[in-house]
């Protein structure tokens, strides 16, 4: 097991030496060096002057070299300085990854057990009804993005809530005038925090999007250990249906969803990013696009190594904890 | 003149669509009824998840074709003033009898017409490059999976790299504006277009390299073809002049092929893996066929159910994928009536006018659900056999 572990370890740091030189040479491609100098120097420089700025500041020294710096400065913690928000990189990005931090932990939160409840109830009695329409509900929400979901949830809860708030306030004094959910998650990361306002329709996309597939896988297993040869026994035994499922199927059941649930992150990142451009919350997820479009280097550089690691991190654990959770399966 | 109400504003967006009624009726009915002798395809009609389905893809397929003759305004440049975020069913004014359906967006154009016209380049895309995607997955695949090995050993390695970078930030740095100057786009289009034709010409050289007259049509036909698609799609150098692909248009197809071709290499890498233990390759191999016949004519349509269902799937998650570019405005031209674009120009209105950001959202939603019903039919009815 110790060797497996650190076979993986080695292979992982690998990929991580692989990807970060990708993403450092494409950050640093000509036409990139070329407008950092122009916003960073002066706008105005002839192709001489920029040539000159660049050897200056040492973007002509040969790739390997600045690549190692840049690794150097990273094992020592220093990731540079961020052009567009004029702070420390490492202290930005700590601060964003505890903003999506908070977003992550709510949209697990709502998800996991939501998607594991809609994936056993459909497993557990395989073509029935409710299996039917569950699992339509769940290729339903598959086949929303972020993007669409957003949408459809912020004029369902905030445009049309609004309405029927106000509607519902003639009516009935005690309903809260005006209530409705927040269609902008930016107080979220202020001082105000994440309330139900502004936090519900964030949260809601994303664990939509994500529930489906986690459901999906869950009931697949379900239904594979619903026809094993144990549940057919508990069953003949005389042990009651709920209790059958309780206590024999869930614990197998939930080892595939494990695994799912764990290479579900690197996915969820794609939503972190639509997601908190979506709503203006300022997380880590804005930081990588606001770096990107502006051109801010280092920033993109942190980001990317941030979410590569993010990435390996969760394949190594769901390798492992697949491996523990599953007796029969030691890889070798 | 009131805007029109919502049922006539429905009424009329059918009517307009009346060709593609026309083509799904000539499509769905003859199949419906002959539905015993077509085979996979007939049995999708027994499950009712299948034929919605296969009515949604359908139904998408055939506006994208009608597009233009169904949009009734000019997508891109049919400004009208007076109707910037009109609600539906606005008048248009001077003219009688019109409507601007599903209301203008931020620039007075038809949302309706925008959203027509913006299915084509989605439908356009996304199937040819999952098909892309296929080819380079299937012939790197197969040999990963049949051999094994050191092989096996480097190509995951490297298709283990691809998948573990985040799509969003691949796509960050690739579909950038100030890449056109470099040459990547131009060198991994130029990689990864070989792939079909050599996957055609192994096809065909595996299973009647003995029979040089078959053999000698069947090259010069995938090699002029190909070579002609080649040279138009990477280099922009048909000589024709027909086939061409604007530079914008490659680097987001090229990224889009480069992203999902690792899954189809794992997907079928696993399955040759599988299927090598079979009988009936141990019977080729003992006949003393080339490894390459066993690959491609042995184990290739063994695997052909798994691998058509993750098609369907495929096709689903590259048109969400095209949309989350348009989203972020990569790639695409700002005035371009992509669906991802057009949500995203709607979506920061939307507080006060629903109604632009509404339609493209739901019709990428209904594509892709289509998408996936018809990919969970199919694995349902394979399943039975």
């Amino acid at each position: 097991m110790l060797i497996f572990i650190l076979k993986r370890l080695g292979v992982m740091l690998l990929t991580m030496f692989a990807l970060t030189a990708i993403v450092f040479f494409l950050t640093n491609l000509e036409p990139n060096l070329i407008k950092l100098a122009k916003s960073d120097g002066n706008m105005r420089m002839t192709d001489e002057q920029t040539e000159q700025w660049l050897v200056n500041n040492g973007y002509r020294r040969p790739f390997l070299v600045r690549y190692g710096e840049w690794i150097g400065g990273v094992a020592t913690g220093d990731f540079g300085h961020s052009v567009r928000y004029k702070k420390p990189v490492g202290e930005l990005v700590a601060e964003r990854l505890g903003a999506t931090g908070i977003l992550m932990f709510w949209v697990m939160l709502v998800m996991v057990p939501a998607a594991l409840l809609v994936g056993v109830l459909a497993g557990m009695r395989e073509g029935s009804r409710t299996d039917r329409s569950l699992s339509t509900f769940s290729i339903a929400t598959t086949a929303t993005p972020e993007y669409v979901s957003g949408i459809i949830l912020t004029v369902l809860l905030a445009s049309l809530l609004k309405d029927f708030s106000a509607e519902m306030h003639a009516n009935y004094p005690w309903w809260s005038e005006g209530w409705h959910l927040n269609g902008s998650a930016a107080s979220a990361s202020g001082r105000a925090g994440p309330t139900i306002e502004n936090f519900t329709l964030p949260v809601l996309t994303m664990a939509l999007y994500g529930m489906g597939y986690i459901a999906r896988m869950t009931r697949a297993s379900m239904t594979e250990v619903m026809t094993a040869q144990y549940i057919r026994t508990a069953r003949l035994k005389g042990v009651r249906f709920r209790t059958v499922v309780l206590r024999h199927a869930l614990r197998n059941a939930l080892i595939a969803p494990f695994t799912v649930i764990m290479l579900q992150f690197p996915w969820l990142l794609t939503g972190v990013v639509i997601v908190e451009r979506m709503f203006n919350y300022k997380g880590f997820g804005d930081a990588l696009v606001e770096s990107a479009e502006t051109n801010d280097i280092q920033l993109l550089l942190a980001c990317s190594l941030v979410s590569v690691a993010v990435v390996l991190l969760t394949q190594l654990i769901s390798d492992i904890g697949y491996a523990v959770l599953n007796p029969r399966i030691r890889v070798r | 003149m009131e805007p029109i109400g919502f049922a006539e504003i429905f009424a009329r967006a059918a009517g307009l669509m009346a060709p593609v009624w026309l083509a799904l009726a000539a499509v769905l009915l003859p199949s419906f009824l002959l539905r015993q002798r077509l085979g996979l395809y007939g049995k999708l009609f027994e499950s009712g998840l299948g034929i919605v389905g296969l009515f949604l893809v359908l139904f998408w397929i055939f506006t994208a074709l009608f597009a233009e003759a169904i949009a009734p305004y000019d997508a891109v440049e049919g400004v009208v003033s007076g109707m910037k975020q009109a609600v539906p069913g606005t008048p248009l004014p001077e003219r009688e009898g019109e409507y601007y359906l599903f209301g203008g967006d931020n620039l007075a154009r038809d949302v309706f017409s925008r959203l027509i016209v913006g299915s084509q380049t989605v439908l356009a895309i996304a199937p040819a490059a999952t098909l892309f995607a296929f080819m380079v997955g299937i012939t790197l695949g197969l040999p990963a999976g049949y051999f094994g090995g050191r092989y096996d050993t480097v190509l995951s390695f490297f298709a283990n790299l691809v998948l573990a970078f985040p799509v969003i930030l691949l796509f960050y740095l690739l579909v950038t504006p100030g890449i056109r100057e470099t040459p990547i786009p131009i060198v991994m289009a130029a990689v990864l277009f070989v792939f079909p034709i050599v996957f055609f010409v192994v096809l065909f050289y595996s299973r009647y390299a003995t029979r040089p007259q078959v053999l000698a049509v069947q090259l010069a036909i995938v090699l002029l073809v190909g070579g002609w698609l080649y040279a138009g799609l990477a280099f922009n150098a048909d000589p024709f002049g027909i086939i061409r692909m604007d530079p914008n248009m490659l680097i987001i197809f090229v990224s889009v092929v480069f992203v999902n071709a690792p899954t189809v290499f794992r997907i079928v890498r696993g399955l040759a893996m599988d299927i090598k233990t079979r009988d009936y390759v141990a019977a080729a191999q003992t006949r003393g066929e080339r490894p390459w016949y066993i690959m491609l004519w042995e184990i290739l349509p063994n695997a052909r159910g798994p691998l058509i269902v993750d098609l369907c799937l495929r096709i689903g998650y590259t048109t969400i994928l095209l949309g989350t570019l348009g989203f972020f405005g990569l790639g695409v031209s700002p005035e371009s009536p992509d669906w991802g674009l057009s949500i995203n120009d709607g979506r920061r209105l939307w507080r006060s006018v629903e109604h632009i950001a509404l339609p493209p959202a739901l019709a990428l939603m209904s594509l892709v659900l289509g998408l996936n019903l018809l990919a969970d039919a199919l694995r349902e009815q394979s399943l039975k056999d």
